[in-house]
């Protein structure tokens, strides 16, 4: 296979990703918006979406103030924006399209009929009562690629690239997230929030789809941060979790391993990676910082990117 | 006589090279006024350099190497056998056919002067006189000044200007022969031009189909055709159709580049 | 203009012999039946990825090229003619094309101004003395034929560069068996599907001397913004071989090599879709990011075979074109068995006078260019635009051909209000390596608007499934 085959193949399911959870985030944000309270808080809302979805910067270059449509349009429709759910679809229906031939039928008609249907989608046409509608779309159409990668694709190289790129990236994604508002989620004095702590926990849960299955998983009708730092952090039922994703992100490099008869470096990284989650727990990732735990988590997962693109020549 | 040659090319980058493709036209071909007794290149990649010999008679190397962290050298160094023969190319392998060198390429397209430049010289005499007639013109039209044109400056934009260097009083050469009708190629190659004494730069001149004669060369830039001073390299269309280094690389930021030639009478 | 022949009716009133029964079928469609096999043929194409991009056109970046259900048919008779012409003018335009870069004996002898070849900028220099493997230049040509009358046949250009189209050929043959296997089943048609086998093993027959018996083959494209694209990854895809990208090859040593995930691997042929300029930076254009430093030198070697060669641009320059049945003469010994449409060259100063005071008459072209922008076509041009180019014309006449305008032949076509006839052409796709190889049939394209003569996609052309029936 041709490195730069590769480099797409793990690039498409990146943004794929990407677009999902940008649609989640936006959903969350969208909510948020519809709340009651200051027009002061909701910018502060959308202030901590840009900045999970690693926007901010690019968003303050163009706009000078954060108003509700212009965030939105900002993620969902804005082309200078690499990260917008249009740019994540068109970056991966570009990549699909230059290695059209290593992809199933089913998957590239997936693929290319998202993007033809959102590049359809005006952005003048997305009003308040439209937009839960389209970002349930994109989530949908997202699943269905992936279902048409889990469903028809062959189980060689082909497949653990695009599921390197997806886990990496969701891996990149929470991390992200969880550090953003890692501030709420440092122990207190008291277990017990307050509303407004108990709003933003739930948004952090949204944020990932998992605010039932956390009830479900720990039988608690309330947040707790500590809990939910670890349910995404190190449970690896939870599959946005850290863990979950360092264990798919090992299952793809052995893939590759195997596929090849060949390791490398980037398999250790990821194996250490991966053990090092397995044997934490809470009460050591808050004693030496959270947000350091995250920063460094997001460095490294940055770092077993660059390995694996120099491994198997991405140009 | 017997002259020994050294030609140095120096590169220096800001950072490391990733990847470089070189094409050389480095080695002479021997011909019945000239004969290779030792030649060598030294370059990174040489080993298993891809030599072949192009349509023209020339014998190119074209050497590739990467991850390369310091400066790169290309040395073509050798002793060549020379006769004078009045500047006549006689038992070159070459398979080109002549009205090939009636091209008109970007740097040598006539222009309406050079036109006229070759109307002047041609009129009223033979070929043979016309291009020993055009060879003293341009050398007397164009002043040798290094730094008054650079590697992409036409025959036209020369000649108009009146200053240039060797390239450039060829290429006009070259451009009014063509316009004249009178195949003419590019050639580059050495001139010995002391003991001791050494360039920044190889040497260029031009060749003409004489009828009944053959290949010619001439030298404008020293009105004289080539003589047992001379090593004939390679021929082409321009400049930069036989250019001695051309390359293509990816890494290693800002290049600078140095070059010494060194030619010497070894052995009268 | 002349009458125009209508392949399905003829001159007469009962349909011509190979399309009686698609006459019939015909009357049973009704156009609801027409719409939704439109539509489907349209969510197939779609779906595909069928698209071509038109330069110059952001908003619809990649648009389809339309499709109509209503094939273009051959006898078996018919066809047999048309491929021992076409298969006589492929092998004289390889033989000149070999000369040109050799010995040049046709300039020699005079049939042709040596100016017009040397000067040209089609003509290739670096290629002087250059044999490629089994001395095939133009493996792959697509030659645009148009029919004026039952047995009139005229070649209109030839394409020896990168011809494109194939797949669309392939595809409407796709389309048609899927959506009408009965009229399919009720006709002999032969198969054109085996093209991308053909392909590859025309490919495989032009490795280099070198090669051990398995060459590995590669296409290379300038990449998804490429108007052709899809075809590039269909046909990579349907012959089984790396769509590579300029940037997926390199030169090491000597011998050409393509970045995998692995160990690099070397590369024996290389079907390339980009244009000569962007081959290599280091023998064309300088500034090409497209292409691969030092391939040509490894091609210059005989390590690698590059298709179609660089160069053979030459032998299908409009400038050249009024000289190939002087060609094929002259290389073949034999009388041409297709025609060339008499064409008048502009830079003759005679016919140029000619051609000014017919312009309302005479399509004339751009001797180079492609795809229908710098051309009038005087029937169907208003006196404005008659005007605006006679000043261009008369500015550079060098640059121009005129021809008289054809009737070109008509094929039923659906169209909004019902089944008319559309002007088409053909384009049959003919492989050269170890044999010549010749699709039956072609690539047709129909000028959808009522009356048009210019069938180019990007002016708004169509595409037909062509059939040849076996006997």
């Amino acid at each position: 296979m041709l490195g730069r085959t590769a480099a797409s193949l793990y690039w498409m399911s990146r943004y794929m990703e990407r677009a999902e959870n940008m649609a989640r985030l936006l959903e969350v944000g969208y909510r948020i918006s519809l709340m009651p309270g200051a027009i002061e808080g909701h910018r502060d809302e959308w202030r901590s979406t840009l900045q999970s979805c690693a926007c901010d910067h690019g968003y303050n270059q163009k706009h000078e103030e954060i108003a509700t449509a212009k965030v939105i349009d900002f993620l969902i429709f804005d082309e200078d924006n690499p990260s917008s759910i249009r740019s994540c679809i068109k970056t991966a229906r570009n990549n699909g399209r230059a290695v059209r031939t290593a992809l199933t039928r089913d998957v590239w008609e997936s693929i290319n009929a998202t993007w033809n249907e959102l590049a359809q989608v005006k952005p003048s046409s997305m009003t308040a009562d439209r937009l839960p509608v389209f970002l349930e779309w994109v989530k949908q159409r997202v699943m269905s690629f992936r279902g048409a990668l889990l469903g028809t694709m062959l189980r060689n190289d082909t497949y653990h690239f695009s599921q390197l790129g997806n886990f990496i990236e969701r891996a990149d994604n929470t991390a992200r997230i969880l550090d953003v508002k890692y501030f709420i989620l440092l122990p207190k004095a008291t277990d017990v929030g307050s509303d407004i702590d108990m709003q933003q926990w739930a948004q952090i849960l949204r944020s990932v789809s998992g605010h039932r299955s956390y009830r479900w998983f720990y039988r608690d009708s309330h947040y707790r941060p500590w809990l939910i730092s670890e349910f995404l952090i190190l449970r690896e039922e939870m599959p946005r979790s850290l863990l979950f994703s360092y264990g798919w992100i090992n299952r793809a490099l052995a893939g590759l391993a195997n596929h090849y008869g060949q390791s490398y470096d980037c398999h250790q990284q990821a194996r250490d990676t991966y053990d090092r989650l397995k044997g934490s727990n809470m009460e050591d990732i808050f004693q030496s910082g959270l947000h350091e735990f995250l920063q460094d988590f997001m460095a490294n997962n940055a770092r077993l990117s660059y390995s694996v693109g120099r491994t198997y020549n991405f140009p | 006589m017997q002259l020994a040659i050294r030609h140095e090319t120096h590169y220096d980058y800001d950072t490391p090279l990733a990847y470089s493709a070189q094409r050389l036209h480095l080695w002479p071909a021997d011909f019945a006024a000239q004969k290779t007794v030792s030649w060598s290149i030294t370059a990174p990649g040489f080993d298993k350099a891809l030599a072949y010999t192009d349509g023209f008679g020339n014998h190119v190397h074209m050497i590739t190497f990467g991850d390369v962290a310091g400066p790169v050298s290309i040395v073509a160094e050798g002793m060549v056998e020379v006769t004078d023969v009045a500047g006549v190319v006689r038992g070159l392998a070459s398979s080109a056919p002549d009205a090939v060198f009636l091209r008109q390429t970007k740097p040598t397209t006539a222009t309406a002067s050079l036109r006229t430049l070759a109307e002047r010289q041609f009129a009223g005499r033979n070929v043979l006189e016309g291009l020993h007639a055009l060879m003293a013109e341009v050398h007397a039209r164009v002043a040798y000044e290094i730094g008054a044109t650079h590697a992409h400056t036409t025959a036209a934009e020369a000649f108009a200007d009146g200053r240039g260097v060797c390239q450039d009083h060829a290429h006009i050469f070259i451009a009014a022969c063509r316009a004249a009708g009178i195949p003419a190629r590019y050639v580059t190659g050495y001139l010995v031009t002391g003991q001791g004494a050494s360039s920044t730069a190889a040497h260029a001149w031009a060749e003409a189909l004489v009828p009944d004669l053959g290949w010619v060369g001439f030298d404008p830039a020293n009105a004289k055709c080539p003589t047992d001073n001379y090593v004939r390299v390679a021929a082409g269309l321009d400049a930069a159709g036989v250019a001695p280094i051309r390359g293509s690389r990816r890494g290693g930021n800002t290049e600078r580049m140095r070059v010494e030639v060194r030619v010497e009478i070894a052995q009268q | 203009m002349a009458t125009i022949f209508n392949e399905m009716d003829g001159s007469g009133s009962t349909p011509r012999a190979p399309y009686a029964q698609v006459a019939e079928w015909l009357k049973t469609l009704s156009r609801a039946d027409v719409d939704r096999a439109l539509k489907e043929a349209e969510a197939i194409f779609r779906r595909q990825g069928i698209t071509f991009a038109v330069y110059g056109d952001d908003e619809a970046a990649e648009r389809l090229i339309p499709f109509d259900i209503i094939p273009r048919i051959f006898a078996a008779a018919e066809w047999r003619k048309l491929s021992a012409g076409i298969e006589q003018r492929v092998r004289a335009l390889n033989a000149f094309i070999h000369d040109l870069y050799h010995r040049q004996e046709i300039l020699r002898a005079g049939r042709i101004p040596h100016e017009y070849i040397i000067q040209n900028e089609a003509f290739v220099p670096e290629m002087v003395g250059v044999m490629p493997a089994r001395g095939v230049y133009a493996h792959i040509i697509g030659i645009d034929i148009v029919r004026v009358a039952a047995n009139e046949f005229y070649v209109l250009e030839d394409n020896c560069r990168t011809p494109s189209g194939v797949s669309y050929m392939l595809e409407d043959r796709e389309a048609m068996m899927y959506l009408f296997p009965e009229l399919f089943a009720q006709h002999r048609v032969a198969p054109v599907e085996n093209y991308p086998a053909m392909l590859r093993q025309t490919l495989e027959s032009v490795a280099p001397a070198g090669c051990d018996n398995d060459p590995t083959v590669v296409l290379l494209t300038p990449g998804i913004h490429n108007s052709a694209f899809f075809e590039h990854a269909f046909l990579a895809d349907e012959m089984g071989v790396e769509l590579c990208e300029g940037g997926d090859l390199f030169v090491d040593g000597g011998y050409l090599y393509m970045r995998t995930t692995q160990a690099p691997k070397r590369v024996d042929v290389v079907y390339r879709r980009i244009d000569d300029a962007y081959l290599d930076p280091l023998t064309f254009r300088p500034d090409s990011a497209l292409g691969v430093p030092g391939i040509f030198d490894v091609y210059r070697a005989g390590r690698v075979t590059l298709v179609n060669a660089p160069g053979t641009g030459i032998a299908d320059d409009k400038s050249i074109y009024t000289y190939i049945p002087e060609v094929i003469e002259f290389y073949t010994g034999e009388k041409p068995l297709l025609k060339n449409v008499p064409t008048w060259r502009c830079s003759d100063p005679k016919q140029l006078a000619y051609v000014l005071d017919h312009l309302p008459e005479l399509v004339v072209k751009e001797v180079h260019g492609s795809g229908g922008y710098g051309m009038l076509v005087g029937p169907t041009s208003t006196k404005k635009e008659i005007e605006a180019f006679r000043a261009r014309l008369k500015a550079r006449p060098k640059n121009y051909i005129a021809q008289p305008t054809l009737a070109l032949s008509a094929v039923p076509t659906f169209t909004k209000s019902g089944v008319a006839p559309r002007h088409v052409d053909l384009r049959p796709f003919v492989l050269s390596g170890d044999k010549v190889r010749i699709t039956p049939g072609g690539l047709t394209r129909v000028a959808l608007k009522k009356g048009s003569l210019v069938v180019n996609s990007s002016q708004g052309g169509g595409t037909k499934d062509t059939w040849v029936l076996e006997d």
